[in-house]
């Protein structure tokens, strides 16, 4: 029991870890531009297509890797050029419009160049092997990996942001966006570049996705809907607050469609309780949202701002 | 309240939607009828949704589960009463006259329910949080095995019914649903040109200022949820009836988003908006395939959505006023 409950726990941390990745890219974009991008999960479904088709052309995980993350930076300059700057000064409604319409024209564009049918790719060889973690758990290699990934750019993501000059700049752009411009900074450049590197952690956990789930038109909105729930979780705007409500909802999820129907079915009997516990474990995460706002209506890690 | 301005226009379109069954079967295509039963129906469900975008400034993305509430009530009861067995000790039933209005009375629950709690956060937080619940009830939907779960069910009794009133018959169904839609609308009007109406155009204009002149904000926000919430009710039992068949589909996030942009296209903040936006949706639905087939972009015309996006983001980003502001544009 122990052993499964710990795998089930690592399986939470893991679901989280792409969380994170995406939820960073989209906290930051609220944070700093104030623009709300339901297009953001595309970009994590470019990442998983560019590296399911680039794996299947070189047969290199790694190059596909490598050359994937270009490719969803260059998509993500063109959407942020054409649309996303035109969206600084209008409401959210628009925004919400905009890019539900874009998402629109990006899921039926991948239906028309790769069909429906869904694409695999393998776990590449020399991460497909499992690992024995202290207490004797055997675990994917590859899941370790991921989760090794995050928490990489999660700290190389916080450095940056605490430490240097530019991270300096965001910190203050995100609580007051005129006083920065006043100040000289290059507001529309810092833009681009934080949608930019926002995408291109959506793309890396699309493309780390992919070996695990099956690459497929509509796989971005999903994840993107669990990533709201994350960002509304942790405050709109903090990364750290990112992280956290990405972890919360990664490991709930998983933990509640591991063990309600058991603790349920101690109770009731097994139809009744298969049939509960489904509906119940699926919506354990938006409950959680629901106990979180009601009692901090701004999340756990509010930003403050001041406009 | 602009509306008011064109009393004749109302008319001339109700006059249109009343003789539509006739002219249909007239020129041989009375096939079109269940289009226009759906235009009729999804307007209503569109007009709820501007009460909160347009008229209140709650950009609400989760207005599809209150459709989806309203249609389930009206398909569980028909499925119990089909299988003969009982919900929490309750027989089925069949009759419209207890379907519709629990289906009603159920969609003001949950819009209550959801409104009480989503209210009490603004802005982005608030669109995130309806979307939300709507993700929570599409899933709500998914996990009932026994009404067909994923796939939803088909109700096999028919449509309700009323006394005095065939719903199975195809015209006679497009007047209830004309009616319930006449009746809304009309209501819609009287409730946006009321004070309670101006209080919604003060909160969109600025929340704060309400509390310092004694006017509980919060109170009128979830009143008017509530009342789209019920309308988006209505169009769900309404749809029920229509296809015979309830699924999660019906509650799927898209369906929010295509709401709004249904609001969008025809020009928010206006109750003539959203009809005529209802009607564009259907009319591009229909023929953009067709049209794009025509132009020789045989490929497209499957994929027209793919056409549609960049018009929508057009239509947001250069023609907010939607269909409604080339209609009527405003003097000065």
């Amino acid at each position: 029991m122990s052993q499964l409950f710990l795998e089930q726990l690592l399986n939470g941390v893991q679901l989280g870890m792409f969380l994170f990745l995406v939820s960073a890219g989209l906290t930051l974009v609220f944070g700093f531009m104030n623009i709300i991008n339901l297009a953001h999960g595309s970009l994590f479904m470019i990442g998983a297509y560019a590296m399911a088709l680039i794996g299947g052309v070189t047969g290199s995980f790694l190059l596909a890797l490598v050359l994937s993350l270009p490719v969803v930076a260059c998509a993500a300059w063109v959407i942020e050029v054409v649309i996303i700057r035109r969206l600084h000064e209008r409401d959210h409604l628009d925004q919400v419009l905009a890019t539900f319409a874009l998402i629109l024209f990006i899921n039926e564009g991948t239906t028309m160049l790769f069909g429906r049918v869904p694409l695999f790719m393998d776990v590449p060889a020399s991460l497909s092997g499992t690992v024995t973690l202290p207490g004797g758990v055997t675990y994917p290699l590859y899941r370790v990996a991921i989760i090794g990934a995050g928490l990489a750019v999660a700290l190389a993501l916080w450095l940056i942001i605490a430490r240097t000059r530019v991270g300096m700049q965001i910190r203050a752009g995100t609580t007051n966006r005129e006083t920065v411009e006043q100040l000289g900074v290059n507001i529309d450049r810092l833009n681009t570049l934080i949608f930019v590197v926002g995408a291109m952690f959506a793309g890396l956990a699309g493309a780390l996705a992919g070996p695990l789930t099956s690459v497929e038109v509509g796989m971005g909105e999903n994840l993107l809907i669990l990533c709201f729930v994350c960002v509304v979780i942790g405050g709109i705007g903090s990364v750290r607050g990112a992280m956290l409500g990405a972890i919360t909802v990664g490991v709930v999820d998983t933990m509640g469609r591991a063990f309600v129907p058991d603790i349920l079915g101690r109770f009731l009997d097994p139809a009744t309780a298969s049939g509960i516990s489904a509906g119940l474990s699926s919506m354990s995460i938006y409950l959680l949202m629901v106990v979180v706002l009601v009692f901090r209506p701004t999340g756990l890690f509010p930003v403050a701002r001041s406009v | 309240m602009r509306d008011t301005h064109h009393l004749p226009f109302l008319l001339g379109c109700l006059a249109a939607l009343l003789l539509l069954p006739f002219v249909l079967q007239a020129t041989g295509s009375s096939y079109l009828i269940s289009t226009a039963t759906r235009l009729v129906v999804f307007a209503i469900a569109a007009v709820s949704l501007d009460l909160l975008i347009g008229y209140t400034g709650l950009v609400s993305f989760g207005h599809a589960a209150f459709l989806g509430v309203g249609a389930y009530t009206v398909g569980i009861l028909s499925f119990h009463a089909y299988e003969d067995t009982t919900l929490i000790g309750l027989p089925g039933t069949l009759s419209g006259l207890v379907a519709i209005p629990l289906a009603l009375a159920l969609s003001a629950l949950a819009a209550l329910i959801v409104g009480a709690l989503s209210l009490r956060t603004r802005g982005v937080y608030f669109i995130m949080i309806t979307l939300s619940f709507g993700q929570m009830l599409f899933f709500l939907f998914v996990s009932l095995e026994q009404y067909g779960g994923d796939d939803g069910m088909m109700m096999f009794e028919g449509r309700n019914r009323l006394p005095l009133l065939d719903l199975n018959d195809r015209i006679s169904f497009y007047y209830f649903c004309l009616a319930w839609f006449v009746l809304f609308f009309w209501f819609c009007t009287w409730l946006v040109r009321s004070k309670f109406g101006r209080t919604l155009a003060a909160i969109k204009q600025n929340q704060d200022r309400l509390s310092s002149i004694g006017i509980n904000a919060y109170w009128a926000k979830l009143q008017v949820f509530v009342i789209a919430g019920v309308g988006a009710g209505l169009a769900g039992a309404l749809s029920a009836n229509h296809t015979e068949f309830v699924s999660p589909a019906l509650t799927h996030w898209t369906r929010s988003g295509d709401l709004m942009i249904v609001v969008i296209l025809g020009g928010m903040g206006t109750l003539v908006g959203p009809v005529l936006g209802t009607f564009l949706f259907l009319l591009l639905e229909e023929f953009l395939p067709l049209i794009l087939r025509g132009l020789g972009l045989g490929l497209l015309s499957e994929h027209w959505r793919f056409v549609f996006g960049p018009i929508l983001i057009l239509v947001v980003l250069y023609a907010k006023t939607g269909l409604y502001g080339l209609i009527f544009p405003r003097r000065g």
